[in-house]
């Protein structure tokens, strides 16, 4: 068990070295008048050189990409009483130049959008997903089955972004339930309006929004791995101890087939991240794909070297949980 | 009165390409504490018929009619929690395929909990303390440790075991065996089928065991039951039917055994295939496959009758019981490992 987890951090770290690079050269590839935007537009060729100069921005890449992971990953002393007890990571993600702010603080503002929004979406389409998949698999080809297939259809079809304007031009604009635009913070209400119901109630069509596609792929799988479970030798088995349907259904049927759902969950989260960027334009919220959508429009590849860095980092980070649950859910794979 | 009787049993599932008629008719009964052996090739009913009686078919799409005496409580009409009350506890059930038998995410111990739970009212401790001698009787070594251990940590064999210790943990009037070794290989199947033996010895039990294979019916049942295209062709006790089979169905299954001490070209194999249940031949459903076939055959359905010197020995056939006497013993001479 120990060595898998080993295992799965150290690939972790080539993946995560791989996309920053990656990113990187693109990103330097790209030609972009930063430095009439750092020394000023009225400023001199002498000023601009010396500004570019200043910043490191004519080195190679390789030094300044080299320059950009040392300020992350520099071990830096934790000091518990004055005394250092273990190092973290320096974390530092540079400064936007475009912006006049230090990456950290933007992506820190952004992020919590982004995780309400997609870890309330990946609730609110499980809610979805499992009962109308269950129900569906337990009455197969029942009316009850047939119209959730046809809800299924239709969210596999859609694009989000045209779900998403026609819920806001129904429910926010029409019947107006629902706040179109705008986010709430959890905590505190220094932006105008704040705590958990307003928040809650700003994200009611955006979670629906993103959660549409996903909640219509998992019935499916849900239906379909609840309908091969239900034939599998060991349902019979339990049947013929004498155990109740109920009994059956909890502790035989769903633990088995719900295990892949599981698995999808680790990779869809992350393909669900991209997602968001679609949901945050329509609904105007102020996340990370928000942040990352203007930023490449302005070629502040700091901002989005710092959002690539976060969302590669959360990514493997939750993949790593999720693994670990697998693993804690499924004897087979704990245990070989 | 039997422990079960069965009267007249009709299994017909409805689908899409019209009605199978699984089991057309089947009747037989077993006495406390002896084995019936049902023989016959694969979607001959065997297994159908017993699903059927332990209510374990899917309830859409099924047609059941005839009559499962149970203590004499017929069990095809007793309503679900009834029958749940009776399956596991009075009747039990092994199945075929001890690797998918078990559910793989759940100890071996808390699978037979469960079954000791679900029948008695007892708390966790006292359920686990008696799957422990379960596990103990059925010859699991360790098994106070192993009862944490998954599946997936077990051979197939002792799979079985487990399988078998389950079936028999709330002590039953009747274990259904359903191909118990059919998925072991040949040196498991033997201890298999003396454990099985050995603790009906000790538990009591009746015991049903469907089989493809004459030995374990030759080693372990007291009745016969063979089977043919959902109906019996044949019926006796066991000496009986070895020593004087009377339907060419069962001439072909004991033709195609192999015998060590005589040398013979090739084995007896029936020609052909075992016909559709959809569509079912006429007359007699195995006259396509017949040596012995008559005109008689192809219209008119054989009903199962006691042969003229005994009334134990039931068989289904039109062929006059002086050729079946002389084609019977030409056979034994030949081929089949005449039963102890």
């Amino acid at each position: 068990m120990l060595r898998y987890l080993i295992r799965r951090v150290l690939w972790a770290a080539v993946l995560f070295v791989i996309v920053t690079l990656v990113t990187y050269v693109i990103f330097f590839l790209v030609p972009n008048d930063l430095a009439a935007k750092i020394a000023g537009q009225g400023s001199s060729q002498a000023q601009r050189a010396r500004a570019i100069h200043h910043l490191g921005l004519d080195r190679p890449v390789y030094v300044q990409y080299g320059k950009f992971m040392w300020s992350l990953i520099k071990p830096v002393p934790v000091h518990i009483g004055g005394v250092p007890v273990f190092v973290r990571p320096n974390g530092n993600l540079g400064y936007s130049y475009v912006r006049a702010t230090p990456v950290n603080d933007v992506v820190k503002t952004a992020a919590p959008v982004t995780a309400s929004l997609v870890f309330g979406g990946v609730i609110v389409w499980l809610l979805m997903a499992l009962p109308i998949g269950i129900l569906s698999a337990l009455r197969p080809r029942s009316v009850l089955d047939r119209t959730s297939m046809t809800f299924v259809l239709i969210g596999i079809s859609a694009h989000p972004i045209w779900i998403g304007l026609i819920f806001a031009y129904i429910f926010g604009f029409r019947l107006g339930w629902f706040p179109i635009s705008n986010y709430c913070n959890f905590f505190n209400s220094a932006g105008g309006c704040g705590g958990p119901a307003q928040w809650a109630y700003h994200l009611v069509l955006p979670w629906l929004t993103y959660a549409i596609l996903f909640a219509a792929l998992y019935a499916r799988m849900v239906r379909a791995n609840v309908m091969e479970a239900l034939t599998e030798d060991y349902v019979r088995t339990a049947r013929a101890k004498g155990a109740p349907e109920s009994r059956v259904l909890r502790s035989h049927v769903l633990r088995n087939a719900l295990l892949p759902v599981v698995t999808m969950l680790g990779m869809d989260i992350g393909i669900g991240l991209g997602g968001a960027i679609f949901t945050e334009t329509i609904y105007n919220l102020p996340g990370l794909g928000k942040l990352l959508i203007r930023a490449i429009g302005e070629t502040d590849l700091p901002i989005v070297m710092g959002v690539v860095v976060f969302a590669t980092f959360a990514i493997i980070v939750f993949n790593l949980i999720i693994d670990l649950l697998y693993a804690w859910i499924d004897p087979r794979i704990r245990l070989s | 009165m039997a422990l079960l009787e069965v009267n007249d049993l009709k299994t017909y599932f409805q689908t899409d390409d019209g009605i199978v008629k699984a089991v057309d008719g089947v009747s037989f009964s077993v006495e406390k504490g002896k084995t019936l052996g049902i023989v016959g090739e694969s979607g001959s009913g065997k297994s159908v018929t017993c699903l059927t009686i332990m209510g374990l078919n899917a309830k859409k799409n099924t047609i059941t009619s005839g009559e499962a005496l149970f203590n004499g409580e017929n069990l095809l009409t007793a309503g679900a929690r009834r029958l749940r009350e009776i399956r596991g506890n009075d009747i039990a059930m092994i199945f075929q395929d001890p690797m998918t038998s078990l559910n793989p995410v759940h100890s071996i111990g808390a699978q037979l909990v469960e079954a000791v739970q679900l029948h008695r009212d007892v708390s966790k401790k006292v359920a686990r303390a008696r799957a422990v001698e379960l596990l103990k009787a059925v010859g699991i070594p360790r098994a106070e440790r192993r009862m944490d251990d998954y599946p997936h940590q077990f051979s197939g064999g002792m799979r079985q075991r487990v399988m078998i210790a389950m079936a028999l943990v709330n002590d039953p009037d009747l274990l259904i065996a359903d191909e118990p070794t059919t998925a072991l290989d040949v040196t498991t199947q033997a201890q298999i089928m003396d454990l099985i033996k050995t603790l009906q010895d000790d538990f009591g039990s009746a015991i049903i065991v469907i089989t493809h294979d004459l030995g374990v019916v030759a080693e372990a049942a007291d009745d016969v039951l063979v089977m043919y295209a959902a109906e019996v062709a044949e019926q006796a006790p066991v000496e009986k039917l070895f020593n004087r089979p009377f339907h060419p169905y069962t001439w072909g299954l004991l033709g195609s055994l192999p015998r060590l001490d005589i040398e013979v070209e090739r084995l007896v194999q029936i020609p052909g295939q075992p016909p559709s249940l959809l569509r079912p031949p006429s007359g007699c459903r195995f006259h396509p496959r017949c040596p012995y076939v008559m005109d008689k055959c192809k219209q008119i359905d054989p009903p199962l009758v006691p042969i003229s010197d005994d009334p134990e020995h039931l068989q289904a056939c039109h062929l006059d019981e002086e050729t079946k006497d002389r084609e019977a013993k030409k056979l034994l001479e030949t081929t089949m490992a005449q039963a102890s």
